[in-house]
């Protein structure tokens, strides 16, 4: 017996913004599954369960939200489930939401990812006293770095592909009406000239800290060919993890990475990723990871993925492969939520709803997201035909 | 549906491990799953495991622990944030998907660091409820006082229940608290949130489980005798205690139904009942005749290990029926104050 | 002053937003509320475990200890228990020497609060010890932190034996040894056992 065809029917967002002050948690989730419901021409008596995804519960200092969120969430009375797989949450839940259907458990499923930082203090969050060990790194860019430092070293990557990679970003972000960071006068060299904070990162090469939250509506096939509006199909999903530290760990292009990728592009019967793929909402935090990814992904030969960058390959206007028109993790990080937001901005690119960010003609899409040491992964690919 | 079985089990619970970390003390028991149906990690076609950050005191305290499973070369896998009875529940639906025929399994809590009952404050809502720290057993001696004032069920019923989880209990070796005490005893103890009395409330426990699942005829290569999960389904009630009636349990209700709980004869029910008023109010609500034996492990007023203390009802069954102690039962775990979110499953033998 | 309705970002469609019916009379003179603030405390005794005890334990002789996979012979220190590329616990114990090479690091020119004590810029790196299957991080001290270079060879640098505890905070940091740098082969892999396949 093979899996249910599953297709995505409803997509909706908040606006992203460092402090979500004008809502609740409940009332900002209720924003981005209200948005998904009216695109799916849906009301909560449609859903049969609801999988919600975030980051640490530190975050916001509720423990196991899904708890308290039960009724805002149209829950009472149905199932929930809540996914925490670090910085891939998003995308996992996304997942986890798509088996559900897949399975023939249930007919539509809700899912949701959100993140509001603003109601606790993530850098607490993060770092929370450990008492056996010495405190030496400053978050995540702390840690990531130095894989980007190899990852440079590795390449003979010019200097500046990772400010390009912002830039690029940056400007994406101009066209998405969701996007936290809207830079309208932001220059190339005003990237440049941004401060270091963890060399070789410097501040307009990280993502910025927000509220917000993403959800999408589910449905099996006999929905999804029915439904009055654009439909994304579900053409492969999947889910790598490994240990973050082991002798021989590849931790420029992990090999839970590259499983996931291998696994995710054979169910959608890929063999051609970079000529196949139409576009990419990848989970780039820091600049320096969208060449690296690039090569993960296999869109590109091990230490050439920056030549994409150089060459525009990955620029909504122009590109071939066009990466985050969204505006990306760059623009926009909602923790728990960027993944999802990764996997939700594909699934509007096949449907063709994406607004000014749309890439032309864009048929098969990839949703990317990684967290933890980048040792989680969760990948979906969609598709405008079944 | 596809039949999906458990085909092994392992668990530890001491009132406080302080000497292991949490993936020390789960290594073993992984191994100890695995190898008694004969599979190593590589063989897993999914893997899924349930804990908590808060319960931990660290973010992404989950990240640790994955390292036990030997995740080398990367294994497919998930995290719920829950009790490890959803993280089972999720391998149940990856195996109906079909592509694969194996699941791993597993949960843990070490409680023992913090305070538990204020921990589980947080769970409140955060605007209008958490700010008045109502602890865990303050919150459950309303629904207790609710519960008697109704009528449904008196001190005395309270205090057999405790006495029968104890009694059960002394042949559990996991149990924490296991001696025998006459419901005479127990209605003469100090209240802790009256009406409730230390014997009505859970027996803390640090300790974690693991499981394998699989599916059809793969279950029965595995093992002798697969306990088949007949029938699953989980439901939430309302969050707002005022919403709703605390002295029964609706989202339990409506789960034991889609699970086809009465359907035939059940002869013992694993409930995760924390308390002893938990255990009276899903009795009825899971229509739970005379003749059914609640607990025969002492349930977790014997042992409650927060965050695997409804997976390990399911482990706790499958080893009875696995060894003939029955055919079929009812299992239950919960999660949220006073039974608001409820899972219900029907295990059956081969 | 009255409370104001909630603006909705222009941009964005506005079709999910409730209306708002405006303030009760009432109250209409009292300031909104804008925000709560609920702290929240919670105290937590940690164990560090087996694996972690010996090595603390240790660290007051200044001796690092690591723990070696029973089935692979990887080396991971700081030890956890257990060994990520088997699933074992591990148990045979090693002790390393206080020497290693940077794998790569950055320099980080914001301050954290964990570590007030500390003045940026300052170079934090993964120290790979001699011997050792994984690295870990580290600060880099004594010299500039712009003559690091990835494969830069490094000793601990120990607080004084008076001041000796049993904790990792024993080491202050790592300072160059004025070797030559370590050749690093496959600068794409961090670690030393490659053959995992």
């Amino acid at each position: 017996m093979s899996k249910e065809r599953t297709a995505v029917v409803g997509v909706g967002q908040t606006k992203y913004a460092s402090t979500r002050g004008d809502v609740s948690m409940a009332g900002l989730l209720r924003e981005a599954a209200y948005r998904a419901l009216e695109m799916a021409g849906m009301t909560w008596d449609d859903i049969d369960a609801v999988v919600m995804g975030k980051a640490p519960d530190f975050f916001e200092g509720v423990m196991m939200p899904e708890i308290y969120l039960a009724e805002a969430l149209g829950c009472v009375g149905k199932p929930i489930m809540r996914v925490h797989t670090a910085g891939s949450v998003g995308g996992s839940t996304a997942n986890v939401a798509a088996s559900m259907v897949q399975s023939r458990v249930h007919e539509t499923v809700l899912t949701i990812a959100w993140e509001k930082q603003s109601e606790s203090n993530a850098m607490w969050a993060l770092s929370l006293p450990q008492p056996f060990t010495t405190s030496v790194n400053a978050g995540a860019g702390g840690y990531f770095s130095p894989i980007m430092r190899r990852y440079m070293a590795m390449s003979n990557a010019p200097e500046l592909i990772g400010c390009m990679v912002a830039f690029k970003d940056r400007q994406h972000a101009l066209a998405n009406p969701y996007a936290h960071l809207h830079q309208h006068d932001l220059t190339f060299d005003q990237v440049v000239e941004s401060p270091m904070l963890w060399d070789p990162i410097r501040y307009s090469e990280t993502c910025p800290s927000s509220d917000g939250a993403c959800a999408m509506i589910l449905t099996d096939e006999a929905r999804g060919d029915a439904h009055d509006g654009p439909v994304a199909w579900i053409k492969g999903t999947a889910m790598r993890s490994e240990s973050n530290s082991y002798g021989g760990r590849n931790m420029v292009s992990p090999a839970a990475s590259e499983e996931c990728a291998n696994d995710v592009f054979a169910q959608a019967g890929i063999h051609d990723r970079r000529k196949e793929i139409d576009a990419v909402e990848m989970y780039v935090p820091f600049s320096w990871y969208e060449p690296m990814w690039l090569e993960s992904l296999g869109f590109a030969e091990k230490g050439e993925g920056w030549r994409m960058v150089e060459d525009g390959s990955t620029a909504r206007e122009g590109g071939d492969l066009p990466v985050n028109c969204s505006g990306g993790v760059l623009s926009s990080n909602a923790i728990g939520a960027s993944g999802m937001i990764r996997f939700a901005e594909a699934a509007l690119q096949v449907m063709g709803q994406a607004g000014d960010r749309q890439v032309d003609g864009c048929r098969t899409a990839l949703g990317h997201a990684y967290g933890g040491g980048a040792q989680y992964f969760a990948m979906w690919i969609v598709a405008s035909d079944k | 549906m596809r039949e999906i079985a458990i085909v092994s089990f392992a668990q530890r619970q001491e009132p406080a491990i302080t000497s292991e970390s949490e993936v020390e003390f789960m290594v073993p028991l992984m191994q100890q799953a695995k190898e008694a149906v004969g599979l190593r990690q590589q063989d897993m076609g999914f893997t899924c495991s349930g804990s908590s950050d808060f319960l931990a005191g660290q973010a992404f305290s989950f990240v640790m622990t994955i390292d036990g499973t030997g995740p080398v070369p990367p294994i497919s896998e998930s995290h719920v944030e829950q009790d490890g009875a959803w993280a089972l529940y999720e391998a149940w639906v990856k195996l109906q998907c079909g592509d694969v025929d194996t699941a791993f399994v597993y949960s843990y809590g070490k409680s023992s660091p913090g305070s538990l009952r204020d921990v589980l404050a947080t769970q409140m809502d955060p605007y209008y409820v958490a700010p008045l720290w109502p602890d865990a057993f303050s919150i459950e001696g309303l629904a207790a006082r609710m519960l008697l004032e109704s009528g449904k069920v008196s001190e005395r019923q309270l205090a057999e229940i405790a006495s029968r989880s104890r009694e059960h209990a002394s042949s559990n070796p996991h149990a924490v608290r296991n001696t025998p005490k006459s419901v005479e005893e127990i209605l003469a103890e100090e209240f802790v949130a009256d009406p409730l009395r230390p014997s009505d409330i859970p027996a803390s426990a640090d300790g974690g489980c693991a499981m394998v699942l699989a599916a059809g005829d793969r279950a029965r290569e595995l093992c002798d005798r697969p306990v088949w999960i007949r029938g699953i389904d989980h439901r939430i009630d309302s969050h707002t205690l005022g919403a709703r009636d605390l002295t029964d349990a609706m989202s339990a209700r409506i789960a034991a139904e889609k699970a086809g709980v009465g359907r035939d004869k059940i002869d013992f029910a694993e409930l995760h009942a924390p308390f002893t008023t938990s255990e009276a109010v899903l009795t009825e609500a899971l229509g739970l005749g005379d003749d059914v034996t609640i607990n025969p492990s002492g349930g977790p007023l014997a042992a409650h290990t927060m965050m695997a203390a409804g997976h390990i009802r399911f482990g706790e069954a499958f080893e009875r029926i696995a060894r003939g102690d029955g055919d079929r039962a009812v299992v239950h775990a919960t999660a949220g104050p006073v039974l608001q979110q409820n899972m219900v499953a029907v295990l059956e033998g081969e | 002053m009255p409370a104001q309705p909630f603006q909705q970002d222009p941009s964005v469609p506005p079709s999910c937003v409730v209306e708002v019916t405006g303030v009760p009379e009432k109250v209409a003179s009292t300031e909104p509320v804008q925000s709560v603030r609920t702290p929240i405390r919670m105290e937590y005794t940690y164990t560090p475990g087996r694996a972690l005890s010996d090595y603390l334990v240790a660290m007051k002789d200044k001796k690092i200890i690591a723990e070696r996979c029973p089935e692979t012979g990887q080396v991971f220190v700081p030890p956890r228990g257990v060994s990520p590329v088997a699933g074992v616990v591990t148990a045979g114990k090693v002790e390393l020497p206080a020497t290693g090479y940077v794998e790569s690091f950055n320099i980080t020119r914001v301050p954290i609060a964990t570590r007030p004590d500390l003045e940026p810029p300052y170079c934090s790196a993964w120290i790979l010890l001699d011997g050792a299957s994984i690295s870990f991080m580290g600060l880099v001290i004594n010299c500039e932190p712009e003559s690091v270079k990835l494969g830069t060879r490094v000793r601990a640098v120990w607080k004084p034996d008076d001041e000796l505890e049993m904790a990792a905070t024993n080491i202050l940091g790592w300072e160059p040894t004025g070797e030559p740098d370590v050749e690093i082969p496959d600068i794409e892999r961090i670690g030393q056992k490659g053959d995992l396949e």
